[in-house]
Formats: structure tokens, C-alpha cells, sequence
């Protein structure tokens, strides 16, 4: 017998989404960096960024408050009218 | 006047009733129609019958007892009913009389079909499935329904139960909110979880309806940015909410806070967490390998969930204790690991006890790391009893356990003890407590036989981490 249930998700059928093209080059283009607020996740981004700057990127940095929580919708929305393109790395 | 009665023949008083009806039906000024539930050609003698063979209106019209009769006015609506026969309250009723000569003068009624226990679900998903927008999913003839249920990725690793609309109907008789009424905004893909989904989690956990409270508060409070369910999901930590229940309803829908209280074979206390992590899972779409990321995980993020032995405790009941009163029925949220023992059977007196658990709880997460992770200790009755005896409240426990954890740090700075894991060099001067202020949450649960308690360890508690939520569980 054909039995019918009711679907237990939130029924969001993922839309087709079109990856933004890879930039040639850096040069020239605002690069956000966002430093999620874990332990010494800035000696790396202080490293990105040197090598960024090098290629003549012109480097923004960006924090979250605390690891724990997403970032703020206002800090989204800075990273997103404000730059080019955005490093986010996760720690550990 | 008009006049609806509502009969079914196998009612041995509606029977009784059929010539009453049949003089209803020549009295002058009488307009009566009759529904009948279960044989069309009853009663007889009366011009207007109608078969409400699918129940339909006697469903509407909340027909509990047969036979009923019920007033109209002249637009059809009703303006008053009895059930049962009364030859007092029928004549009083119809303004006719004489109804019955030869007919005892009273008779109870008996149970409608349309709230026939066996019926009851039926007719609920034949005229209440409108009330469901959550989309049909039909499984296929050759599908085995149990196999289908995996497949779609909807459980937890563990078998669940199919939500077909009568049992996702009968989820919702729990609640007096409204299917569509939003519950919260689940994390990690932030949905809208509206009452309804809420409900078909439930089904696939195995809940009761009278659970369903419970779990529509708890998913409030694990929505909350105090309690930070997201960051709980995604950390590498063997961390998931702890649900502790208080109040009232514990008793009411028979939970479990006695022997193997945070164990197995309870009903209530296995389904009512399980049912907040797939709310969690297939609504909020956080999935382990996903949004998910711990390393280990614990058992207990499958289902972790019991009650408080409040009338066996030496103290006052936790929801008391975070400003709920002692008849208010909560749900306190702790973003904990699994449950680990602690063994003392021989500390007779209060202090020596403290000095053990405090010795315990030192560990928690590592005992060189101070003031990051909250604990719960579930005290269990024979500790319990010990404090009990010697007269200690329960903040007098706490403040003894803060001052027995209080931490050198000369032991736990970096590299002490040949262990690199500690607090930084510039702490090594300095008295660190193990825990925040509030950061032990203190439960009494447990069977009678057995000096032993429980510690579950917390994560990142605080502010920028995860706060303990207590929220009053209503309809």
C-alpha cells in the first residue's frame, strides 16, 4: 500500500546557485579578511596579508566578536558592499 | 422551533427515544431533523432523517453523547443542546408535553461515533488534514516504509516513526498553538520552524502528544542567543543542549527522575530531546559533517533529557532556584557533554563530601583549564541525604564547592606538572576559580541505593559562548 508522510524539513529545495567567476588577479580589488577571534588567527591573517599587499590588493580586516556565534548580519553586510572578494578561515 | 437530534441505533436509549422523536415530529411548531451515525433506516416514523455516515456533522457540530438534541435559531445556528434523555428536560427543552408517557424518566446517553476512541484519528486526518501545509512525501508500493525513512536522511542513525497525517494530527492535540505559529528561527540554515514541523519531529521521535509542550519550549530556548545553539552545533566539543525538566509536569507526563533517571526506558525522557535535535537536524538542516563539526560527540546528542527528583530533594527545585514558581512546569537548557560518575561511598559528613566532588569537578574538560565550562552535578538521593542531615542549603554547598575549586596557579600554569596544557605564565601567581559565579548548576536525581553522583561538563560558557535557558513550558 503506498503510504504518504509528511516531509520533517524545512522544504528549502536548493535553489541553482552560479559560483562567482575566479578573479584573474588580486591587483587592484579590496580584499576583506575576516578573523574569526580564535587564539593566534591572527598570526596567519598578519601573514595573508603581507602577501596580499604584495600583490597589490588592498587588504581589509575584519573581526568577529566572539568564535562562538555567527557573525553579525551588520558585519556581513560591511564585508559584502565593501569588498571585492573575502577570506574566511576557520581555526583549529 | 427547530430541532436537530443526533442518534445512532445501537444506543439502547436512543432506541428508547424513537416514538419521543416520532411526537416531535407531528407537534405542531416542531421543525425537526434527525442525523443518524450508523443505519440510515432508523429512527422511523420521522420525515427528515439524514445518514451521517462519514460523521461529518456530528464531528463539526462536537456531538459527544447520542442521543443529543439541539436548538436552532432562524438562521440555522445553535442556541442551546442536551444529551441523554430527561422527559423533564426534553419537555422543558421542546416546549411540548407529555413526551414519553410510558418511558422511564431518565436515561443516560451514550458515546458519540465521532469520538469513538477507534475513530478518533480517522476522522481527525478526513477532516482536519487542511490544517497540515507541510508538503506530502508518497512513498512508493515496493518502498519498506522504515527503509524510506532513512533514505531521505531524516534520522538520527536510529529508526523513526513514519509522520502520516492521523499521527501528526494526533501530535498536535498536545498543544493549543496553532499549526502555523512559528516557534523560532532554527539555526544553522535560520528557517522559520512553525508549530506543525515541530510536531512532525516529534512523530519521528517517538513523542506522545503530551510531550509536544515540552519540545516546542525547549526549541524556544535553544533558539535564544543566550543559549547559542549554533555555536553548540558547530563546535569541535562533545557538546549538545541538556534538557532538565521541572515542575508539574514531570508527573503529568510520567517522566523518569529515579533509578537510571539519565538512562534508558523512559518514554518521555527519551523522545523529548531526541525530538529537539531532529528539529535541529532536518529543520535547521545541522547535520554532523555539515554545520556539525565535533570531533567526538557524545552519545547524549541523540537524546539527552530528564526530569528533577524534586520531591525527594533536599533543596529547593532548580526551577525555583532561576526565579520560576514552585507550580510552574520548565525547561532549563544546558549546553552540556555526556554524564560521567562520581563514586563516594564512605564521606559521612558534609565537608568531605564537598571535598570530593569538588575534587571531580576539577576535571571537568581538563583540571589545569579554569572559568571557561560550567557543570551540572546531579546529586543522587544518598548524597543528597548526607547534605540533607547536616543541614546544608543548597547555596551553602555551592559556595563551599566554588571555594574548594578554586585553583594555584602555580599547579595549572603551562607546563606544571610536566603537562603543557594550563593557564598562561602571567596567571602563575594568581587564584583562579574553576568555575563562573553561576557556573554549577546543581540537580537532585537518581535512585534510592547508591552513594554516587553525576557530573556533565559544559563548553565555552558565558556571554561570548553559551548561557544555561530556563523558559516556562505552556500549552
Amino acid at each position: 500500500m503506498t503510504s504518504r508522510v509528511l516531509d520533517p524539513t524545512s522544504e528549502r529545495t536548493p535553489g541553482h546557485r552560479e559560483q562567482l567567476a575566479r578573479p584573474e588577479t588580486l591587483a587592484g580589488l579590496k580584499v576583506g579578511l575576516l578573523d574569526i577571534s580564535k587564539a593566534r588567527g591572527n598570526v596567519f591573517l598578519d601573514r595573508l596579508e603581507e602577501l596580499l599587499t604584495a600583490r597589490d590588493a588592498t587588504v581589509t580586516r575584519f573581526a568577529k566578536p566572539t568564535f562562538t556565534k555567527p557573525a553579525p548580519i551588520d558585519l556581513r553586510h560591511e564585508i559584502s558592499t565593501t569588498c571585492d572578494v573575502v577570506i574566511e578561515a576557520l581555526a583549529d | 422551533m427547530k430541532l436537530v437530534a443526533v442518534v445512532k441505533r445501537e444506543c439502547p436509549t436512543c432506541s428508547l427515544v424513537e416514538p419521543v422523536l416520532k411526537q416531535l415530529d407531528t407537534s405542531p411548531g416542531i421543525e425537526l431533523t434527525v442525523f443518524t451515525q450508523d443505519d440510515p433506516t432508523f429512527p422511523t416514523g420521522v420525515a427528515t432523517v439524514t445518514f451521517d455516515g462519514d460523521l461529518d456533522y456530528s464531528y463539526h457540530h462536537d456531538i459527544e453523547t447520542v442521543p443529543t438534541l439541539i436548538s436552532l435559531d432562524g438562521d440555522d445556528a445553535e442556541t442551546d443542546r442536551i444529551a441523554g434523555w430527561s422527559r423533564e428536560a426534553w419537555e422543558r427543552f421542546t416546549g411540548v408535553g407529555e413526551l414519553g408517557p410510558e418511558l422511564p424518566d431518565h436515561r443516560p446517553g451514550c458515546g458519540s461515533l465521532s469520538v469513538d476512541p477507534a475513530l478518533v484519528d480517522e476522522l481527525r486526518a478526513r477532516f482536519e488534514s487542511h490544517r497540515l501545509s507541510a508538503r506530502r512525501v508518497e512513498l512508493a508500493d515496493l518502498e519498506d516504509e522504515m527503509e524510506a525513512l532513512f533514505d531521505r536522511g531524516w534520522t538520527d542513525g536510529l529508526p523513526v516513526v513514519p509522520p502520516t497525517e492521523r499521527r501528526v494530527l494526533r501530535m498536535l492535540e498536545g498543544t493549543s498553538r496553532a499549526p502555523d505559529e512559528i516557534v523560532a528561527v532554527v539555526p544553522p540554515d535560520l528557517v522559520e520552524c512553525t508549530v506543525e514541523k515541530v510536531a512532525i519531529n516529534a512523530v519521528l521521535a517517538g513523542c506522545a502528544p503530551e510531550h509536544l509542550p515540552v519540545v516546542l519550549t525547549a526549541l524556544e530556548a535553544a533558539c535564544t542567543d543566550e543559549f547559542n545553539m549554533h555555536g553548540l552545533l558547530a563546535t569541535t566539543m562533545p557538546v549538545g543542549p541538556v534538557l532538565i525538566v521541572n515542575g508539574p509536569i514531570r508527573r503529568r507526563i510520567g517522566m523518569n527522575s529515579g533509578i537510571n533517571v539519565l538512562g534508558q526506558g523512559n518514554r518521555a525522557n527519551s523522545t523529548i530531546g531526541r525530538a529537539l535535535q531532529l528539529v535541529i537536524r532536518n529543520v535547521g538542516g545541522g547535520r554532523p559533517g555539515g554545520v556539525d563539526r565535533a570531533t567526538q560527540g557524545n552519545p547524549g546528542k541523540v537524546s539527552f533529557c530528564f526530569p528533577e527528583d524534586e520531591e525527594g530533594s533536599p533543596w529547593e527545585p532548580l526551577h525555583v532556584e532561576r526565579g520560576f514558581a514552585p507550580e510552574a512546569s520548565t525547561v532549563t537548557l544546558f549546553p552540556g557533554e555526556g554524564p560521567r560518575g562520581m563514586v563516594d561511598q564512605l564521606s559521612r559528613d558534609p565537608d568531605s563530601l564537598a571535598r570530593s566532588l569538588a575534587a571531580c569537578l576539577r576535571t571537568v574538560q581538563h583540571p589545569k583549564l579554569p572559568m571557561v565550562f560550567d557543570a551540572i552535578l546531579v546529586v543522587g538521593p544518598e548524597h543528597g541525604r548526607v547534605f540533607r542531615e547536616a543541614g546544608w542549603s543548597k547555596a551553602q554547598v555551592k559556595q563551599r564547592l566554588h571555594e574548594l575549586t578554586l585553583l594555584d596557579g602555580a599547579e595549572i600554569v603551562r607546563g606544571a606538572g610536566g603537562i603543557t596544557e594550563g593557564v598562561p605564565e602571567w596567571a602563575k601567581d594568581a587564584q583562579l576559580p574553576k568555575f563562573r559565579p553561576d557556573g554549577i548548576v546543581i540537580v537532585h536525581a537518581g535512585g534510592g541505593a547508591g552513594l554516587f553522583s553525576t557530573i556533565i561538563g559544559g563548553w565555552a560558557n558565558g556571554e561570548t559562548g553559551s548561557q544555561p535557558v530556563t523558559k516556562e513550558i505552556v500549552g
